[in-house]
Formats: C-alpha cells, sequence, structure tokens
C-alpha cells in the first residue's frame, strides 16, 4: 500500500504513515465489529434462551443497531471516579484492557496469509499478550478503592493464575503436533477435509479440545467462571465504580477476547480457515491456480473462520445462560484436579499416540489427501527426542 | 527526508518508553503506581525484541516478565498491604546507596555493550537492512528480502530453542564434520534438567510448607472452640 501511495507522488514518510494508520484502523475495525456483533449476539442468544425476542426495532430488522446504540447511550453517561480512587490507575485500567485484547489481533491469521504480522512464534504470542487482558482488570479492581471491585479482581487474579496453566497445556499439545508454534503452518496442516482438524487427530485430542473449551471460557471471565463480576454476590465485581465509556471499554475488552479464544480454538482444533469440505481446494481456488483465485478461496476461508469463531462465541454464550455460576473453590476444583491432570495425560496420550500411530486416527485417508506427509511432524519430534546427532537432524533440515 | 529509517524511530520510541518508565519506578512513591512503571518499561523491552525480530523472546518477556510482575504485586501487594494504597518513602542513605550500585551496574553494562563485535560494526549489515526496513510500514512486518538474507537462520529460533533445550544443538552440528564429536554436543539438556527437577523440588516444597502449617495450627486453633461446650478433661 505504501508503494501505490508513492507511485501517486505522496512522499515517502508521509506515504509510510498512512499505510501504518490504514492497516491499524482495519484491525480496529475487526476487533470492534467482533465485539458489537458479539454484544448483538449476547442479546438475541440470551433472549431466545429465555423465550424472549430481545432487540427487534433498532434499525429496522432483528435489532442489528442495537450496539451502536448501546454505546451511544454509554458514552452520554456521566464518567464518575470515585474519590477513595487512584485516579491515574482508574484511568489507566480500561485502556489497558481493551489494548492488549486489541494486540492479540495483530497475530490472528483470519486465512491462509492473512495475518497482520506473521510471527514465528505465533501461539505464544498469542497467550502472552491475551494474559496481560488480566492485568487491567486487576488495576482496575484496585485502583477504585472499593471492596467489591478488589473482591472480584482477587478472584480474577487467583482464576486466571490457575487457569493459565491448563490453557497451556492444551496449546502445547497441539504444538508438539504440529511441530511449529506459527499459527498459519498450524491452520495449513489441517488443510483437507474435517477429519484432518487436530480435534479428530486422536482421542487424545478430542478431550484436549473440551480442556481448552473450559479454560477459555474461564480465561475470558465469562459463565459459569464470571466471579471477579459476580453481580449478584459482588455488585459488579471489577466494574462496579466504572461508568459510560470506560466500562465500555472493559466491555469490548471482554468481547473482544471471547472472538480471540473462540478463533484460537478454530485455529488450534477445529481447522481454522479450512472448512469441513475442502471446497476451495476441489474448485481450485488456491494459490498455485493464480493470484485471483488464491485470493477468492482466502475470501472463503475468512468467512469460514469468521464463521467458526461466532459459533465458539455463541457456544460461550449459551453456556453462560444455562449455567449456574460456580463457587471460588469449585472453581480451582475444576482447574487443579481436573483440567490440569486431564491435559496433563492427554499431553502423553498424544506423545504416545504420535509416535506409534503417526499420521492421526484414519492413517490411510489422511496419507492419501494430505499434501505434506504427517510423517514430517513426526520424524522432526523423533530428532528431536532421540537426539542421535548429525543424521537426524539433516532429515528436520530436509523438511524444513 | 523522504527516507526514514523506522526501524531507528521505532527503536527510538520504545527505548525511551523502557527508560522513561524505568525512571519513574524509582521516582512514584505509591508501590502499585510503581509496579504499573515497570510494567510498561518491560513491555517497551519487549517491544525492542519484536522490533529485533526476536519473537520469542519478546513474547517469553511478556509472559515472564509482565505476568510476574503482575503476580507479584498481587501477593506480594495487594495481600500484604495493611492501608488501602501503600507507598514508599526512600531515605538520604538508600539514596545514595542506590545511586552508587546504579551507576556501577551502568559502567559494567555499558563497557560489555560496546565491547560487543557485532555492536561496533553494524556497518556491513546496515545497507542491506535499511532498505528493507524502509519497505515496510510496521516495524515487525520487515521480513523483506534483505533482513531474511542478513538473519538467515535466525527466523526459527524457537524451533532451534526448543531442538537445543533438548539436547540437539543444531547450530553447532551444521559446523562440525567429524561424526565422532557429534554424540557429546548434548545442548543445554542437562542445565534445562536441573532447572526442572528444581522447580519441581521448590513446588513440593511450598506446598509442604502450606500443608504443615495448617496441621499444626488446627489442633490449637480447634481446641478453644469444643472448650465452653464440654470442660476440659484434666480442668476438674
Amino acid at each position: 500500500m505504501a508503494e501505490l501511495l508513492i507511485s501517486i507522488s505522496i512522499p515517502d514518510w508521509l506515504a509510510h504513515t498512512i499505510a501504518a494508520l490504514v492497516q491499524c484502523g482495519l484491525l480496529l475495525a475487526i476487533a470492534l465489529c467482533s465485539a458489537a456483533v458479539g454484544i448483538w449476539l449476547e442479546r438475541k442468544v440470551s433472549a431466545r434462551i429465555q423465550d424472549r425476542l430481545g432487540p427487534t426495532r433498532v434499525g429496522g430488522k432483528f435489532g442489528w443497531l442495537q450496539p451502536p446504540a448501546d454505546g451511544l447511550k454509554l458514552i452520554c453517561k456521566e464518567d464518575i471516579i470515585p474519590a477513595a480512587a487512584d485516579h491515574i490507575l482508574f484511568r489507566i485500567a480500561p485502556y489497558v484492557c481493551f489494548c492488549a485484547t486489541f494486540c492479540v489481533f495483530l497475530a490472528l491469521p483470519f486465512a491462509n496469509g492473512w495475518v497482520a504480522v506473521e510471527l514465528n512464534a505465533g501461539a505464544f504470542f498469542l497467550l502472552a499478550v491475551a494474559g496481560l487482558e488480566i492485568f487491567g482488570v486487576i488495576l482496575g479492581g484496585y485502583a477504585s478503592g472499593s471492596k467489591w471491585s478488589l473482591y472480584g479482581a482477587m478472584r480474577e487474579a487467583a482464576q486466571v493464575v490457575s487457569y493459565e496453566i491448563p490453557l497451556g497445556l492444551c496449546v502445547v499439545v497441539v504444538v508438539i503436533l504440529t511441530g511449529t508454534m506459527n499459527l498459519v503452518e498450524i491452520g495449513n496442516q489441517q488443510a483437507g477435509w474435517f477429519f484432518n482438524w487436530h480435534i479428530f487427530h486422536d482421542p487424545f485430542t478430542f478431550v484436549v479440545f473440551w480442556v481448552y473449551v473450559t479454560c477459555a471460557v474461564a480465561s475470558s471471565n465469562r459463565a459459569p467462571f464470571d466471579l471477579p463480576e459476580a453481580e449478584s454476590e459482588l455488585v459488579a465485581g471489577f466494574l462496579t465504580e466504572y461508568s459510560g465509556f470506560r466500562w465500555v471499554f472493559f466491555f469490548m475488552g471482554e468481547y473482544a477476547s471471547m472472538f480471540v479464544v473462540s478463533g484460537l480454538g478454530a485455529l488450534l482444533f477445529l481447522g481454522g480457515w479450512n472448512g469441513p469440505i475442502p471446497i476451495a481446494s476441489l474448485l481450485g481456488l488456491t494459490p498455485d491456480g493464480g493470484d485471483v483465485f488464491g485470493w477468492i478461496g482466502n475470501l472463503l476461508g475468512m468467512c469460514n473462520f469468521i464463521a467458526k469463531a461466532f459459533a465458539g462465541m455463541t457456544f460461550m454464550i449459551w453456556l453462560r445462560w444455562t449455567l449456574p455460576r460456580l463457587r471460588i473453590d469449585q472453581v480451582i476444583t475444576t482447574c487443579l484436579k481436573y483440567c490440569v491432570p486431564i491435559v496433563s495425560a492427554m499431553l502423553a496420550g498424544v506423545m504416545l499416540w504420535s509416535f506409534f500411530l503417526p499420521g492421526g486416527l484414519i492413517l490411510h485417508v489422511r496419507s492419501r489427501y494430505v499434501a505434506q506427509p504427517p510423517s514430517a511432524v513426526q520424524s522432526r519430534a523423533e530428532s528431536s527426542i532421540t537426539a542421535e546427532g548429525g543424521c537426524a537432524t539433516r532429515n528436520t533440515m530436509d523438511i524444513r | 527526508m523522504d527516507a526514514i529509517n523506522w526501524h531507528s524511530c521505532f527503536f527510538l520510541l520504545f527505548a525511551a518508553i523502557a527508560c522513561g518508565f524505568a525512571v519513574a519506578v524509582v521516582v512514584v512513591g505509591d508501590i502499585v503506581r510503581m509496579a504499573c512503571c515497570l510494567v510498561v518499561s518491560l513491555a517497551a523491552v519487549a517491544g525492542l525484541f519484536f522490533l529485533a525480530e526476536a519473537e520469542f523472546l519478546g513474547a517469553a518477556q511478556l509472559m515472564v516478565y509482565v505476568g510476574g510482575t503482575m503476580v507479584l504485586l498481587i501477593f506480594g501487594v495487594m495481600l500484604t498491604a495493611r492501608g488501602p494504597f501503600v507507598s514508599m518513602k526512600t531515605g538520604g542513605g538508600q539514596w545514595v546507596l542506590a545511586i552508587v550500585i546504579g551507576v556501577a551496574l551502568f559502567a559494567v553494562l555499558l563497557q560489555a555493550a560496546t565491547s560487543t563485535s557485532a555492536w561496533n560494526g553494524p556497518k556491513a549489515n546496515d545497507q542491506a537492512a535499511v532498505p528493507a526496513a524502509n519497505n515496510s510500514p510496521l516495524p515487525q512486518a520487515g521480513e523483506g528480502p534483505g533482513v531474511r538474507a542478513v538473519e538467515g537462520d535466525s527466523q526459527d529460533a524457537a524451533g532451534q530453542l526448543g531442538l537445543g533445550l533438548l539436547g540437539v544443538r543444531e547450530d553447532r552440528l551444521r559446523r562440525q564434520d567429524k561424526p565422532v564429536l557429534l554424540g557429546g554436543m548434548s545442548g543445554y539438556l542437562l542445565v534445562f534438567e536441573i532447572i526442572s527437577v528444581h522447580l519441581v523440588v521448590v513446588l513440593v516444597g511450598a506446598a509442604y510448607l502450606a500443608r504443615a502449617r495448617r496441621r499444626g495450627r488446627n489442633p490449637e486453633s480447634r481446641s478453644p472452640l469444643p472448650d465452653p461446650r464440654s470442660p476440659k478433661p484434666e480442668s476438674p
């Protein structure tokens, strides 16, 4: 884009600045749109679950303009900062929360190669940055100068510190299977039919996916793990003292992070941008067939990815309006007594499975359809474990 | 003015943020604000790592240091504080001591930094790296052909690091010609294992301490409770 602007005789520095701003704006738009659609979805799904209609009038049909109307209402609200609060931290906290979630979108691929920054350690980056969102919550809870807020923040801290462990282990399982932390490569290795998805790789990954779902719900503070803002006990938890636009920032952060964890789940386990049936590659819409065809294929892939992410969000909303809230001891028990041991056992299981049965559950089908033989991943893992020297490592180098 | 070195711009920006907030950590009195400044400073250092395309290191910096500071803040400050907002006052003696130590450390680091050969001779790389950095508006997107050519193998640093921790040093293996010597290159396996065992010992120790204290207290804390209901056996 910068080249395009330079070609119409715009000065170099201005062109690069404009290009950077446009790209940032694009990412911001994606983050905000995912949050807005999430809020609308929450209203409609919760209404349906409670046998209501939800918003129907704003913007004509289905109340699709409800999120902007909400936003407008919230901007008009009075911005209150409690006298007992630490003013600077109180103001910073919502931005920290939202910015952390926004930064995650930098490394989230939407289709094959359609990612703002293709990071080599994308999965790790995503986990690290998504964890920072919690900092905003804790800061906000502490700086409010209110008991309710502090309780919410403390619960958040306990919950997050414990749930980051199984969440990380779930990602490690996929990283071991694929041999890479690059999210684009992880997505591409699941190309083809739906049985190439990692969730169907073997029985262990199937279990790991559900552990991931549990941890993802917990890490984005959604019911039944919404203890930090338990409205029946803590007024609104860490949000108690926030109003108006600062509250909106927390809210948008929460919905954007729902999108992120759903998208990460889709990437790691549900094939990412690869649909259940490889329509795009059956029709020849791959980058090999030319730029335009590759572009159309990627567009289809992006639709796939976004559909999966929103399916994940719908699932989380469904959970919220179905299950009662857990107590804090139950939350910690779920994590430390169930999630961690299960995912550890599954990690060992996945390693053994890919050692003895390389190539997944349906061996022959997989080897027939997958472009890159799964033994490539396997031999790499073997070479790193056996460490027999030059020969094995040469093998790894060839594959790469 | 038509060729800005964006890499340098962002380097200066991140470096300024890191240094500025590091100073703020010292100057600000409130402990939580200090921790907040520390987090920003460390995050800016992570940004420098990303700028140098050391993504793994940058993410690790965010995960370990920024997350670690947060946990430290919670368990060190919030759970132990007696008042609502804890502030720390440093005396004159502490200032002097801190300045002496700080200047000494700075001198050592400066000496180490200037004695690194890569730091002294980036001139050859500059010509290749600058055009590639100029082509891209974002610092992270500077993976142009020039940078790739200069950096070479560092693109998959995470993979090499992982193999190194498992005992395969790819960089050494490639250079080594004699197959006899290949067996001895165990990489960081021993260090890695020692650290792992050490961490397990620490965890077990922490769990043991937490348990033992509760067991020790339980008889004491329970004994006053049944007292009013039933008379002690030895009291009459």
